[in-house]
C-alpha cells in the first residue's frame, strides 16, 4: 500500500512480511464453508417468533395451530427448557447469570425490546415454518417502555425486572429495586482542589445512539441432538468453548457433551460472542431428532442481537493557562439493553487513560431499557466515553489557544503512570503515537477552502489475554499442520502460524493452520479484545519451543548424543557434536522431519497458555472534514491513523484493522443510530436505514504503524483490532467545530443532527 | 416468503386478463426490485406475479419522427442511460436511472415500476413530472392516459384499478434552450433512499428569460409533488438570486413532511428549498 509507513522489520524472517493468507484461496474462490451454507441430512428448518412490542407481560403463549400445520415438527417456547438457576456462567468477555441469558436467548414472563424472542419453530423447511409463526397465538399485557437512559434511573420509572437491585462496587445493593444494575466509581486525587488550582474549567453534556457492529454475516446455528446424548453445533461464533459453555448449562449438559464445530465467520466484532440460536437449535433438535438450522435474516439481527450501549455522558475538566490539566470528572450512564450488562466499566477505566491527571473522578452507570441486551463491540465502551473527554479536551485547547496535540504530548501518561482504576502503565507508545502523527505528511499539510476543518484525538484500549491454544505436527516434507481454537476474524490464522514459522526457522507458508472444534483443541478463549494475535501467537511461540526441544531429542538419540548437546538453530538446522571421524553432524528440519516416524515416531508440540498480562494499545487520528451548511452533510476529505502495535506481525492486516476501525468509527460518528419511536419500535432494521459508511463514503485511510515492542510478549506483540475504533468520532467532531464553529454533542453528527444546531430556530 | 404462481403474459390483453383474474393478489412483474422484496418480506400480500416485461411494447425505448420519446414501462434503467439521444435531449432521466437503486438493481429496475411502487420518495417520478410525462394504462376498459403529477395518490397508492397497469411512458419533444436536472439528499454518497429530491425543468429564451419552468419536489408530501408556486417564480424574468429565492421558499411553503427514520420535518423543508434552488441552477446551465 502506497500511503502505509509500516517499518518493516529487519530483525525477523517471517515476522513483518506480508505472506498471502492461508485461508485466501477458499475465500475467493467461495469454498469456505459459512454456517448457512450446512446442510446435513434430514436437517430441519428453524424460524423464530419475535415480540411486535418493546415492553409486555406475556399472559399466554398457544402453539396448537401451529404444531398442527402440515410440516412442522417441534415448537418451543421459554417454558420447554429446563428450568435455568440463578448461576453465573462465563460468557466471553465477562459473566452473566444463566437465567438472563435463558430468557434473552427466548422470553419467559416478560418481552422486554421489540424482537425479542418468544417461540420458535422446527418445519420441513422455513416456509412452512413462517407460516408457524402466523399461528402461534401470544396474549401480552403491554407494559410502559422505558427507553432513555436517564428516565430509566429516575425513581418511579417502570422496572424492567422486579428482582434488580443497583449493585455498589463493594458488593453492595440498593433497598430498591431500580433500573441501574450497577454504579462504579474510580477516583484518584483531590477533585476540589484539582478543579481549584484550574484556570478553565469547561463542562459538556453529551448523548450517543446505540450502533450495531454490522457484520455482513447474519447469525446462524445448526445442532444435532445424537441419540447418545451428544450434541452437535455448527455456528458462526467467536468463540467456540462459550458456545459450548453457554448451551450446556440451558440443557442442563455436561460441557463434555457438546461439541462445537466454529464455521468461517463474516465478522463479528464482538457482536458473536453472546448465544441467541444455538441453544434454540439444539433444543429443537432435542426434541425431533433431527438436526435443525436456524438463522437471522437482517432485521431480526437489528433488532435482537447485540449493538453497544447508548449513553448519556457528562464530562468536566479543568486546566491551567499552560495546558496543564489539573482535574476531571466524568460522568457516565450507559445503557444495557434488556439485561445489566453494558460496558460501562471498561468505559470508565479507558475514559481518562491516555492522560496523566492528577485529580479525578469517574462515574459509571450500568442501566437497563428497553432495547436489545447490549453486547461487545470492538473495544466495548471506550468509543463512547473517550469521545466524551477527548472532545472536552479538544474544546479546552481550543479555548486556552493551545495546539490540541501538543496540549495531548504535554499530558500524556508514561511509563510508570497510574490510572484512576489503579492500573500502572508499563512500556506504552502513548507519546511516540503522538509524535508520529505531529510529524505525519498530513498534521503538516495545510488545509485550505470554505467550510473545511481538521480535527484529531487520541485512543487508549487495555487489550486482553488469556487462554490460548496452539497443536502442531510435524510432516514428514517438513510442512506444519497447525491447530487452532481462534475463529479467524480478522487474519489471526496467518498472523498466529506467522509466529510458529518465525519460531521454528520455516516459512509461513510451510504453516497450515486450521481452525477446529472444542473436541480438538484446548480451552481457547473468544477471539476479542485484541488478544488473538497476542495470546494465539504466545501459544505458537511455546509449541513451536516444543517441537525444538523434542528435535533436538529424536536427533540425539539419531546421532547417540546427549540431547543438550544438540542445538535447534533460529536457521532451522539441528547441530550436534562432531560424528567418530569428526565430522559435523546436522540437519536441516526438513530432513529430520523425514525421518522422524522410522526414527521413533511423530512430532506433536503442544501449548495452552493463559496470559493474565496485555500490551496496552494507544492511537493518534487525524481528520479533514468539510460541511455543505446548506444540507448538514460531512464528507471526510482526508484520514490518517497512527497507531502503536508494538510488532506489526503482518502489517497488511494491521493496516486493514487501522482502516476497518476507522470506517466504523466514522459510521458512529455520522450516521449511524438505533432510530425508535415512543412505542419502542426500531424503525430503521435494515441496512438501507440503518447507516453504514459505504465505500464511496470514505476517503483512503492513511495508516502509520508505530512499533514500541511490548515487554511482554515473546514478539513484541499488542493487539491491534480494537483502538482504531475509538479516535474518529471526537476527531470528527473537532473537525466540524473546525469547519462551521459548531460543537455537536450527540452522535450520530447526522446532517439532520448538524442542520438543527445550525439552522436559525425560525426555518 | 409465501407460495407465489408466476405467469408470463405475451400480450398487453393476455396480461389485463391475469392480472383481474388475479384480483388483489396479483401483480404486474417487470425488474422486480421492489415487488419481489415485498413478498418475501411478507410486507404485501402476493400470490401471483404477472411478467410483463417479455410484452414488446412495454419494454423498450422509442424516439418519434418528432422528436418525442416512449419508454416502455418496464425498460430497465441501464438501457435508458446507456441511449445516446436520451443522454442527449432527456439528461435529467440519466440523473434519476443512475440513482435508483444500485447499479445492479439498475440492471433490473425501471422507471415504470418505479412510478408504480408510487413511494413519496421514488427518485424516478421529479424528473417524469417535470418533462410533461405522460402515463399510458392499460386495463379491462382500453386504454388511457394519465399526467404523471397525478398518478400517485399517496404513500404507495396509484390510480390504477383492477386489471390496470402501465404500458409506457410518452415525453413530448424537448424545446429549444431547455434544460432540466434532478438532485436528492442523502445522508451518505451512495445507496440510499431520499430524504428529499428534486427534479427542475427550464426554457429560456435569447434574452435569457425563463418562459416556462416545472419544478417537483419528493419525499416531503404523501407523493411526489409538482410545485406550481416555485415555477411561478421565476417564469417571465431572467433567473436572479432574488427568483431562485422566492421558488425555494414556495418549495418549501409546499411541503408537508413527516419526521421519520430518514429526515425531520424540519430538515425536509429546509432541503426542499435548497434542492429546488440547486436544480433550477443546474436546469438553467444545461438550457445554456
Amino acid at each position: 500500500m502506497v500511503t502505509a509507513q509500516s517499518k518493516e522489520t529487519e530483525q525477523y524472517n517471517v515476522i513483518g512480511t506480508r505472506p498471502i493468507r492461508h485461508d485466501g484461496v477458499d475465500k475467493v474462490t467461495g469454498a469456505a464453508q459459512y454456517g448457512a451454507d450446512l446442510n446435513l441430512p434430514g436437517m430441519l428448518a428453524g424460524r423464530v417468533l419475535r415480540s411486535p412490542h418493546a415492553h409486555a407481560r406475556i399472559v399466554s403463549i398457544d402453539t396448537s395451530k401451529a404444531e398442527a400445520l402440515d410440516g412442522v415438527q417441534a415448537v418451543i417456547t421459554n417454558a420447554d427448557f429446563p428450568r435455568a438457576g440463578d448461576e453465573e456462567i462465563d460468557t466471553g468477555e465477562g459473566t452473566a447469570n444463566l437465567k438472563w441469558v435463558l430468557d434473552n436467548v427466548i422470553a419467559s414472563d416478560k418481552v422486554l425490546y421489540k424482537g425479542h424472542a418468544v417461540a420458535a419453530v422446527a418445519a420441513a423447511d422455513h416456509h412452512i415454518a413462517e407460516d408457524a409463526l402466523e399461528l402461534i397465538e401470544v396474549e401480552y399485557e403491554l407494559l410502559t417502555p422505558v427507553l432513555d437512559v436517564r428516565d430509566a434511573m429516575v425513581d418511579g420509572s417502570p422496572l424492567l425486572h422486579d428482582g434488580l437491585h443497583t449493585a455498589a462496587m463493594d458488593g453492595s445493593k440498593s433497598d430498591n429495586p431500580s433500573n441501574t444494575a450497577s454504579h462504579l466509581q474510580f477516583t484518584k486525587g483531590d477533585l476540589d482542589a484539582g478543579f481549584a488550582d484550574a484556570d478553565v474549567v469547561l463542562e459538556r453534556e453529551f448523548e450517543t445512539s446505540m450502533a450495531h457492529q454490522g457484520y455482513i454475516e447474519p447469525h446462524n446455528g445448526t445442532a444435532y441432538y445424537r441419540a447418545d446424548g451428544t450434541l452437535d453445533i455448527w455456528t458462526s461464533t467467536q468463540g467456540a468453548f462459550v458456545v459450548r459453555d453457554s448451551v450446556a448449562p440451558l440443557l442442563q449438559l455436561s460441557p463434555s457433551q457438546v461439541k462445537v464445530t466454529p464455521m468461517e465467520i463474516g465478522g463479528g466484532f464482538g457482536g458473536k460472542i453472546p448465544v441467541y440460536l444455538e441453544p434454540l437449535a439444539a433444543l429443537l433438535s432435542q426434541k425431533t431428532g433431527r438436526p435443525v438450522k436456524l438463522t437471522m435474516n437482517r432485521e431480526e439481527v437489528l433488532l435482537a442481537t447485540g449493538p453497544t450501549s447508548g449513553t448519556y455522558m457528562r464530562v468536566r475538566m479543568g486546566a491551567k493557562r499552560d495546558g496543564t490539566i489539573t482535574a476531571a470528572d466524568v460522568h457516565l450512564a450507559f445503557e444495557a439493553g434488556a439485561y445489566p450488562g453494558s460496558p460501562v466499566g471498561a468505559g470508565a477505566m479507558c475514559a481518562l487513560a491516555p492522560y496523566d491527571i492528577p485529580n479525578q473522578r469517574i462515574d459509571g452507570y450500568d442501566v437497563v431499557v428497553n432495547k436489545p441486551k447490549t453486547a461487545a463491540y470492538r473495544a466495548p465502551g471506550a468509543p463512547q466515553s473517550e469521545f466524551a473527554t477527548e472532545s472536552v479536551l479538544n474544546e479546552l485547547a481550543e479555548e486556552l489557544g493551545l495546539d490540541p496535540l501538543e496540549m495531548r504530548l504535554q499530558n500524556a501518561c508514561v511509563e510508570g503512570a497510574q490510572r484512576a482504576d489503579g492500573f500502572t502503565y508499563g512500556i506504552i507508545g502513548n507519546v511516540e503515537c503522538l509524535e508520529a502523527a505531529q510529524e505525519s505528511p498530513h498534521w503538516q499539510s495545510e488545509l485550505q477552502g470554505p467550510n473545511r476543518g481538521r480535527g484529531i484525538a487520541q485512543g487508549f484500549w487495555f487489550n486482553i489475554g488469556f487462554e490460548s491454544s496452539a497443536y502442531a505436527q510435524v510432516n514428514g516434507d517438513g510442512t506444519v499442520p497447525l491447530v487452532l481454537g481462534s475463529t479467524d476474524i480478522g487474519g489471526t490464522r496467518a498472523s498466529i502460524a506467522m509466529q510458529l514459522a518465525e519460531t521454528l526457522g520455516i516459512s509461513a507458508e510451510e504453516v497450515h493452520p486450521h481452525v477446529v472444534d472444542t473436541n480438538s483443541v484446548g480451552y481457547t478463549q473468544v477471539t476479542g479484545g485484541s488478544r488473538t494475535t497476542f495470546a494465539g501467537g504466545w501459544a505458537a511461540y511455546e509449541c513451536a519451543m516444543d517441537i525444538r526441544r523434542q528435535m533436538e531429542e529424536r536427533a540425539a538419540q539419531i546421532w547417540e548424543c546427549d540431547a543438550a548437546d544438540v542445538t535447534y538453530g533460529d536457521d532451522a538446522i539441528i547441530r550436534g557434536p562432531a560424528d567418530e571421524d569428526g565430522n559435523d553432524q546436522q540437519f536441516s528440519f526438513k530432513e529430520l522431519a523425514g525421518q522422524l516416524v522410522t526414527s521413533g515416531g511423530h512430532i506433536v508440540g503442544r501449548a495452552d497458555v493463559n496470559k493474565t498480562s496485555s500490551g496496552p494499545a494507544f492511537a493518534t487520528h487525524i481528520v479533514d472534514v468539510e460541511v455543505d451548511p446548506d444540507t448538514g452533510k460531512v464528507d471526510i476529505l482526508r484520514y490518517t491513523a497512527v497507531q502503536d502495535a508494538g510488532t506489526a506481525i503482518h502489517p497488511a492486516y494491521v493496516e486493514g484493522q487501522m482502516q476497518g476501525g476507522v470506517a466504523q468509527g466514522v459510521g458512529m460518528a455520522l450516521n449511524e443510530e438505533y432510530y425508535y419511536d415512543e412505542s419502542g419500535d426500531l424503525k430503521n432494521a435494515s441496512l438501507l436505514d440503518y447507516r453504514m459508511p459505504t465505500a464511496l463514503d470514505l476517503p483512503m485511510i492513511e495508516t502509520n504503524i508505530v512499533e514500541v515492542p511490548n515487554p511482554g510478549h515473546p514478539y513484541g506483540v499488542r493487539g491491534v483490532g480494537e483502538v482504531p475504533i475509538i479516535p474518529p468520532a471526537p476527531a470528527v467532531r473537532a473537525a466540524i467545530a473546525n469547519a462551521i464553529g459548531v460543537h455537536m454533542n450527540e452522535l450520530p453528527m447526522s446532517p439532520r443532527a448538524i442542520l438543527d444546531a445550525t439552522l436559525p430556530s425560525g426555518d | 416468503m409465501q407460495a407465489v404462481k408466476y405467469a408470463r403474459a405475451e400480450s398487453v390483453e393476455e396480461a389485463v386478463s391475469l392480472l383481474q383474474d388475479g384480483g388483489d393478489g396479483a401483480r404486474p412483474l417487470a425488474g422486480g426490485t421492489d415487488v419481489i422484496v415485498q413478498a418475501r418480506e411478507r410486507t404485501r400480500d402476493i400470490d401471483l406475479f404477472v411478467d410483463i416485461k417479455h410484452i414488446p411494447e412495454v419494454i423498450g425505448i422509442e424516439h418519434g419522427t418528432d422528436g418525442s420519446l416512449t419508454i416502455g414501462a418496464a425498460t430497465p434503467c441501464y438501457e435508458i442511460y446507456g441511449d445516446d439521444t436520451i443522454a442527449e435531449k432527456y439528461p435529467v432521466l440519466v440523473d434519476s436511472c443512475s440513482l435508483i437503486g444500485g447499479t445492479a438493481i439498475q440492471g433490473r429496475a425501471s422507471l415504470g415500476g418505479n412510478l408504480c411502487n408510487s413511494s413519496p420518495a421514488a427518485d424516478g417520478i421529479p424528473s417524469l413530472i417535470v418533462l410533461e410525462g405522460q402515463v399510458e394504462i392499460a386495463g379491462p376498459n382500453g386504454r388511457r392516459t394519465v399526467a404523471v403529477e397525478d398518478f400517485c395518490t399517496g404513500p404507495g397508492q396509484n390510480v390504477l384499478g383492477d386489471g390496470e397497469f402501465v404500458v409506457k411512458l410518452h415525453f413530448p419533444a424537448p424545446a429549444e434552450r431547455s434544460g432540466a436536472r434532478f438532485l436528492r439528499f442523502i445522508p451518505r454518497n451512495e445507496m440510499d433512499i431520499a430524504v428529499a429530491n428534486a427534479a427542475s425543468a427550464v426554457r429560456l429564451d435569447g434574452d435569457g428569460n425563463v418562459t416556462w419552468a416545472r419544478v417537483s419536489v419528493g419525499a416531503i408530501a404523501p407523493t411526489p409533488l409538482l410545485v406550481g408556486g416555485a415555477a411561478d417564480a421565476i417564469v417571465g424574468q431572467p433567473l436572479s438570486e432574488a427568483s431562485i429565492a422566492a421558488a425555494a421558499a414556495a418549495s418549501s411553503a409546499a411541503a408537508n413532511p413527516i419526521t421519520d427514520m430518514r429526515g425531520s420535518i424540519r430538515q425536509r423543508v429546509h432541503l426542499a428549498g435548497v434542492l429546488t434552488e440547486r436544480t433550477i441552477r443546474q436546469a438553467a446551465e444545461r438550457a445554456g
